[in-house]
C-alpha cells in the first residue's frame, strides 16, 4: 500500500486510531522504509502506542512519545522529538492523534509545516459500532470538529468498523454502506477498510481496498 | 449481533444511566473516569437532560442532593481522590435518606496517587466513606456489559431503599472496550416518591429533606429505622458469581478486573490437577457472607486477589469466621496481578500455604 511521507491518523476516541497507526507503521517498515510512529495523544493516558514499545523496538520502528505516556502522571504533554516529523524529511512518520477535537489540537503546532510540504495524508478513522458515531450524521459531525481543531482537512477515510472480539466478516461487510455515505458527504475517498487478518479468507474478494491488521495493540484484555 | 455496540466501560455507565431515566449529571473531570462526563456532555443536551461540570466535586455531590430531593434520578461520577471530596455529601445523602447513583472508577492512592487502576477504595466504599452510621449498596462490575447492567440495577436499588448505590470499578474497567448489548437492559419504572419536594400545590404538608434532628431520641430512632432497611438490603440484594466451586478445595475471592485475571489462573490450576474455584462478589456491600460461610465448610484455603494492600480479605475472614487459611495475592499503585502470580498463590495454597 502506498503512503505519503506523513500519515496522520485521527478520529473519534475508541475508533481504533492507535491500532491503525501501528499497522500502517508496520506496513511501511515491511516495505523497507525508515519509519517513526509519533504518539501525540494528549487526551487519554490509558492504552497508548507506548504499550507496544517492545514490539516496535524489535521491528526497528522509532517510537516518539511523551515521557509521561503510560506513567502515573496525567499530563497532556507532547514530546520534543515531535519536531522531527516536519524537520527530518528522510523518514516516514505515522502520527497517532488523540481522540476528538480536543486531541486534534495537538496537530496545530505542526499543521502549517505539514501543509507547506504537502506530502501527507490526513486519515479519518471511523467505526460504525461506537455509540456516538453509529450513523452518518453523527460521524460527520465529529469529523468536522476534528478537522477544525487540527487545522488540516481530512484527505481520506479509514473504515475500521469493528466490535472487538465479537467482530466477524458480516460486522465488516455491514459497515461498507456507512463508510461509503460518509465518503460521499465529505467528498473524500475511502483509503482502505481495515480488519483483523484472521478474517482474511472470509473477506477475500468482498472488499475493495482491504487492509489487514497484522499487529494487535497489546492490551491487558488479551490476557484476561 | 448487529445491535451490539463497542463501548468503553465509562461510556457504558453513561449510556445505561440515560436508559435508566437519569437526566441529570453533575461531575468534575478526573482520570480514569472522564469519559463518563464527556459522554454525558455530548448526549444530555440532545435528550433534554442536564450536564453540568461543577466548580468542584463538593459542588457536584450537593447538586446531586438537590435533584434527588426533587425526586429525579441523578448521578455523579469520579475517581478515588474525587470521591473522598464527595464523602461529606454521601453522608448527607444517607442522613436525608435520598436515593443517588455514584460511580467511583478507582485509581492508585493514597493521596494524589496515580491514574492507573486500583481497588484500594474498598474500605471507603463498603464502610460508607463519610461520617456517621450508614451504608451504600456497592456494585463491582467485571465486564463492560456489567458496567451497563449494574448501572441500571443501581438506580432501581437506590430508589427502592432510598439510599446511595455505587459502582466501584477500577481504571481498567472504565477504559477497556468490549461489545455491549444495550437492548437487553431491563429498566424498572422509578417508584412514586411521595417524600420529594415537588411543590405542595397547597394540597399537602411540606415535605422536608434534612439530616438534622434536634432531639437525640429522635435521631436514634431514625438510625434504628434506617438499619432495619439495611437488613432488607442484606436479605434481598446480595449478588455474586461462583466459578468451578462445586468440588473446589481452594477458593479465590476476587472482584472486578482481579476476578478476570483469576479466572485464567484457576483454569491453569485445574489443568495442573488443582481443584481451585472462585467466588466473585458482585455486591461488595452487602457482602455475600452466606456463600463464603458455606464454602468454608470444605475449603481449606481462601486466596483474596486484590489491587489493594488487602481490604476485602477482612470480609472474607469475617464471613468464614477465620476457619480456613487465608492468603493475599495483590499488586498496588496502579499495577495489576497477572495470571501467573495468582497461579503461584494457588499452587502455594495447594502445597500447604500459610496461616
Amino acid at each position: 500500500m502506498e503512503f505519503k511521507r506523513i500519515t496522520i491518523v485521527c478520529g473519534h476516541y475508541g475508533s481504533g486510531k492507535t491500532n491503525v497507526a501501528l499497522n500502517i507503521a508496520y506496513n511501511l517498515k515491511a516495505q523497507g522504509k525508515k519509519v517513526s510512529i509519533a504518539d501525540l495523544d494528549i487526551v487519554n493516558p490509558y492504552f497508548r502506542t507506548k504499550d507496544s514499545v517492545d514490539e516496535l523496538k524489535a521491528m526497528g520502528i522509532e517510537l516518539i512519545c511523551s515521557d509521561y505516556a503510560g506513567s502515573n502522571l496525567d499530563i497532556p504533554a507532547l514530546p520534543d522529538r515531535m519536531y522531527a516529523i516536519t524537520d527530518d524529511r528522510s523518514s516516514n512518520f505515522v502520527l497517532d492523534i488523540g481522540g476528538d477535537d480536543r486531541g486534534a489540537l495537538a496537530l496545530g503546532r505542526l499543521a502549517p509545516a505539514i501543509i507547506k510540504e504537502n506530502n501527507y495524508e490526513m486519515l479519518a478513522v471511523i467505526n460504525k459500532y461506537r455509540p456516538l458515531t453509529r450513523d452518518t450524521d453523527s460521524t460527520v459531525e465529529v469529523l468536522r470538529e476534528i478537522e477544525f481543531a487540527g487545522g488540516i482537512p481530512f484527505t481520506a477515510i479509514v473504515n475500521n468498523s469493528n466490535l472487538g472480539d465479537d467482530t466477524d466478516s458480516n460486522t465488516v461487510i455491514d459497515s461498507l454502506a456507512y463508510a461509503k455515505s460518509i465518503s460521499d458527504i465529505m467528498k473524500i475517498p475511502i483509503a482502505f477498510t481495515s480488519y483483523d487478518e484472521r478474517l482474511s479468507t472470509e473477506l477475500s474478494g468482498k472488499i475493495d481496498n482491504g487492509f489487514k491488521l497484522k499487529m494487535q495493540k497489546s492490551l491487558l484484555k488479551k490476557e484476561c | 449481533m448487529a445491535d451490539k455496540v463497542l463501548m468503553k466501560g465509562n461510556e457504558a455507565i453513561a449510556e445505561a444511566a440515560i436508559i435508566a431515566g437519569c437526566r441529570h449529571y453533575f461531575g468534575y473531570p478526573i482520570t480514569p473516569q472522564t469519559e463518563v462526563a464527556a459522554y454525558m456532555a455530548k448526549k444530555m443536551p440532545k435528550i433534554g437532560g442536564t450536564f453540568l461540570q461543577a466548580e468542584s466535586e463538593i459542588a457536584a455531590i450537593n447538586m446531586v442532593y438537590g435533584v434527588s430531593s426533587a425526586g429525579k434520578r441523578v448521578m455523579t461520577s469520579s475517581s478515588s481522590p474525587g470521591i473522598s471530596l464527595k464523602s461529606e455529601g454521601l453522608s448527607y445523602l444517607a442522613g436525608a435518606d435520598l436515593p443517588a447513583f455514584v460511580v467511583n472508577v478507582q485509581r492508585g492512592g493514597p493521596g494524589l496517587g496515580g491514574i492507573q487502576p486500583s481497588q484500594s477504595d474498598y474500605f471507603q466504599a463498603t464502610r460508607g466513606g463519610g461520617h456517621g452510621d450508614y451504608h451504600m449498596v456497592v456494585y463491582a462490575p467485571a465486564s463492560v456489559q456489567e458496567m451497563a447492567s449494574l448501572t441500571v440495577k443501581a438506580f432501581d436499588t437506590a430508589d427502592k431503599y432510598r439510599m446511595t448505590a455505587m459502582i466501584l470499578a477500577d481504571g481498567t474497567m472504565g477504559q477497556m472496550m468490549e461489545p455491549v448489548d444495550l437492548e437487553s437492559l431491563k429498566v424498572e419504572p422509578a417508584p412514586e416518591k411521595p417524600w420529594a419536594t415537588t411543590g405542595t400545590d397547597n394540597k399537602r404538608e411540606h415535605n422536608i429533606i434534612n439530616s438534622l434532628y434536634l432531639k437525640p431520641e429522635q435521631l436514634e430512632q431514625v438510625n434504628f429505622d434506617r438499619f432495619k432497611r439495611y437488613e432488607q438490603v442484606e436479605a434481598n440484594e446480595v449478588m455474586f458469581e461462583e466459578y468451578l466451586m462445586d468440588d473446589a478445595e481452594i477458593c479465590v475471592a476476587a472482584f472486578g478486573i482481579a476476578a478476570r485475571v483469576s479466572k485464567n489462573a484457576i483454569n491453569a490450576a485445574r489443568a495442573n490437577g488443582i481443584k481451585a474455584g472462585m467466588i466473585r462478589p458482585i455486591t461488595l456491600w452487602p457482602f455475600p457472607k452466606d456463600v463464603f460461610k458455606k464454602a468454608a465448610e470444605k475449603i481449606h484455603a481462601f486466596i483474596s486477589v486484590e489491587l489493594s494492600m488487602g481490604q476485602m480479605i477482612e470480609d472474607v475472614k469475617l464471613a468464614t469466621e477465620c476457619k480456613a487459611k487465608y492468603m493475599l495475592c495483590n499488586r498496588v499503585g496502579g499495577m495489576i496481578p497477572l495470571p501467573d502470580q495468582v497461579l503461584a498463590s494457588i499452587e502455594e495454597a495447594a502445597n500447604g500455604g500459610e496461616k
